[in-house]
């Protein structure tokens, strides 16, 4: 065959095939499911995560047959890549040309904002169970983006902050990726901790994917601080808790961590290096609640590794919407009776086992657990709730209306009491 | 050089024709949104500003021989000056429009002095290093980019707010820009930029000031980049890290390639293209930059020249041929 028959013949059969796929596109119905546009995460640097998170919702809609309210659910999955401009782009896709009722999901703090931005115009309720950003339920609200399930990043700092004065820690040091949801964790804590009479000595704010943490370790050990607090996520995480153990320092100076330094998603590959680090979180799989317990049993059962902070608040997530829509009788085509309903859900069945409501800007209020790494039975480690504290806002003991006024946590506003 | 030269002729000698082709495009164009969906108009306004991305990349790639990596910095500098002047200093749409087009070229200015001195492949590091630097510090300074996050606003003008307003709006502009772009190319200057891309040494040898062409060239397509830049902040009402990040110069590059280098009006081709994969491919797979990836591969191997260059490659044959058979009679 020559280069021009090949040219030719090939063509023919790469045009047949794209026919035959823009064939098999189906129609779109008018009435009948209700339909949830997700977007995760499953291509880019975070990819891992956004699986769990498509997970964590499947799990659910497997538990209930994929139906709410007698309807039958229709889950349109699409990927954000990690990215703002392709989540953005995939959101008008599913609200403009899937006619979606509602959208869910994104991971990151950058492609949740680019979303919620869009959806303001539109309208369209959005629920963004993993998207942090404290801003979303305080400075910059919208009404049609609710933070179901999930949790604003400081809100879980300011009673580990508190925690930590306790334990009579007197000087802290911080590490943190240096972008707006570490910004914002170390933030929570260095305003309760230095309120309360703790002294922040240093704060060291690294590049997201540093492979080597050894001049930061280093200068840590030289500080003579009573603790550490380390805001990582991903592998940042990962590699952070193998060298601070390989540089000695596991066991000398006690390590504190953002809940997702020890998330399930980064200690399920350690070992005993992640033994005993403390972090504060709404969740704790190792928690002897019999409602997480069995969550945490039947996922593990289903996937094969235990759930992760991603798995568990879009599972959460979903379960939220899907009570506020049985009160509803599955009107999702109301949207503000919808939007109504979501606010007012006392979320039941959560795996928390304790009825979890939100505050009145959208954000859920949560018995803090303070939770250690420790060794499950069969050599695995998990978190295991160590002390709580109940029904904490995400305005901690601050009146909102004097917390809003001060500046959102940043690099250089971190709330931090002058001696 | 003969082959450009026998297009050109051909070009300017059909420009009858060549009009009336542009015209009935650009009634098309201007019809579409009565046709297509919100969603669809979204992505034919898109198709158009990057299209203008991959056009200002061409001036440089395909006129001037120089394949910059540092044109998705530009651009989104001009999306940053806009969100910021609109949605934080409060400034007019038009005004915010200017003085980000401004930037961008202040930006192109810049690198344009650090980069004409090169050629080949360290003209392409220096542009991917100096593209690198605008993105650091797009991430970096927090207190005015907003970081990681962006920053976001109603930047669009209350009556541009509509899908197919603001659509028609961005059409007329792209027309414009693409007008004054094709004029560019094919001015002396433009011809000079071609003779500098054929032979530097004897473009110098003839007394061009080979490094200040370049530098005026670099300047003019930073200026394009910085509209198409402006327009997307428009669109997106929003504006990242990701929007100055290298893979938004490699996509410009590879719009640019995909829809045929130094043709100009590949670039729209190659815009729409891709936007098109993407969007199509991304509803089946989650695997679809693996898809993407294999187009790619496949359109260099049987399309090196891009769909454009091809099309009127095989364009050329089918008239030699009918006049051939003309003759044979």
């Amino acid at each position: 065959m020559d280069r021009r028959k090949f040219l030719k013949a090939s063509t023919a059969a790469l045009t047949t095939l794209g026919l035959g796929a823009s064939r098999s596109r189906k129609a779109i119905a008018q009435t009948g499911p209700i339909k949830i546009g997700l977007l995760a995460p499953l291509t880019g640097v975070v990819a891992s995560g956004g699986k769990e998170m498509v997970e964590g919702v499947q799990f659910y809609l497997d538990q209930v047959k994929g139906e709410i309210a007698g309807r039958k659910v229709e889950l349109v999955i699409e990927d954000d890549a990690s990215n703002p401009d392709t989540a953005l782009q995939k959101a008008r896709r599913l609200v403009e040309q899937g006619n979606c009722h509602m959208l869910m999901g994104d991971l990151l703090a950058n492609t949740g904002l680019a979303v919620a931005n869009y959806v303001k115009g539109t309208g369209t309720p959005y629920f963004i169970p993993i998207i942090a950003a404290d801003d979303l339920t305080q400075r910059q609200r919208i009404r049609n983006v609710i933070r179901v399930a999930g949790y604003a990043a400081s809100a879980f700092t300011h009673p580990f902050g508190d925690w930590a004065l306790k334990q009579g820690y007197k000087k802290i040091a911080t590490i943190s990726q240096d972008y707006t949801f570490g910004h914002e964790q170390c933030g929570g804590l260095a305003q309760v901790f230095t309120e309360g009479g703790g002294e922040i000595v240093q704060q060291f704010w690294h590049p997201l994917n540093t492979a080597d943490f050894s001049p930061y370790l280093g200068q840590l050990a030289d500080l003579k601080v009573d603790a550490i607090f380390a805001m990582e996520t991903g592998a940042d995480a990962t590699r952070f808790i193998q060298q601070y153990a390989s540089f000695g320092l596991k066991g000398k100076i006690p390590l504190l961590g953002a809940m997702n330094a020890t998330d399930q998603s980064v200690i399920r590959t350690l070992g005993e290096e992640c033994d005993g680090i403390i972090a504060a979180a709404h969740f704790a799989e190792g928690s002897d609640n019999p409602a997480t317990q069995k969550f945490t049993r039947e996922y593990e059962a289903k996937y094969g590794k235990i759930p992760s902070l991603y798995g568990f608040s879009m599972y959460s997530g979903i379960m939220w919407v899907a009570e506020a829509l049985e009160k509803l009788g599955g009107k999702v085509e109301d949207r503000d009776a919808f939007l109504d309903a979501v606010l007012k859900t006392e979320l039941v069945g959560s795996p928390l086992g304790k009825t979890v409501k939100l505050d009145a800007y959208g954000n859920p209020i949560y018995d803090v657990m303070i939770r250690k790494v420790a060794k499950r039975a069969d050599g695995k480690y998990w978190n295991v709730p160590i002390g709580s504290y109940p029904n904490v806002s995400q305005f901690w003991k601050y009146d909102p209306e004097t917390y809003m006024k001060q500046p959102p946590y940043s690099r250089t506003f971190q709330g931090i009491k002058k001696a | 050089m003969i082959e450009a030269a026998a297009s050109q002729t051909k070009f300017s000698g059909l420009s009858g024709r060549a009009l009336a082709v542009v015209l009935i495009v650009l009634v098309a164009a201007a019809a579409l949104p009565f046709a297509l969906s919100t969603y669809q108009v979204g992505l034919a306004t898109e198709i158009l500003i990057f299209g203008v991305l991959a056009m200002s990349i061409d001036i440089l790639a395909g006129f001037a021989g120089r394949t910059s990596l540092g044109h998705g910095a530009i651009f989104g500098v001009s999306g940053y000056v806009v969100v910021y002047a609109s949605a934080q200093a409060g400034l007019p749409p038009a005004v915010a429009f200017v003085l980000g087009v401004l930037a961008a070229t202040a930006v192109a200015v810049i690198f344009g002095l650090l980069a004409v001195r090169t050629s080949g492949v360290y003209f392409l590091l220096l542009t991917l290093a100096l593209g690198m630097i605008v993105w650091g510090i797009c991430l970096r300074w927090t207190q005015v980019t907003g970081g990681e996050n962006g920053m976001r606003g109603d930047v669009r003008p209350a009556f541009l707010v509509d899908h197919r307003a603001f659509y028609w709006a961005v059409l007329a502009g792209v027309t414009v820009t693409s007008c004054a772009m094709w004029r560019f190319v094919r001015s002396p200057f433009g011809l000079t930029l071609l003779g500098i891309r054929d032979s530097e040494s004897r473009m110098k040898s003839l007394g061009y000031n080979v490094p200040l062409h370049l530098f005026v060239g670099f300047a003019v397509s930073g200026f394009f980049a910085g509209i198409a830049g402006a327009f997307y902040a428009m669109f997106n009402n929003f504006v990242s890290p990701s929007t100055v990040a290298l893979a938004q110069s490699v996509e410009g590059v590879l719009m640019m390639i995909a829809g045929g280098v130094g043709t100009l009006f590949g670039g729209f081709v190659g815009a729409a293209a891709i936007i098109a994969l993407e969007n199509l491919v991304s509803a089946y797979t989650e695997r679809w930059q693996m898809v993407l990836g294999l187009t790619f591969i496949l359109l260099m191997i049987f399309a090196p020249e891009g769909i454009i260059g091809t099309l009127r490659a095989l364009f050329t044959r089918k008239e030699r041929q009918s006049t051939v058979s003309t003759k044979g009679h």
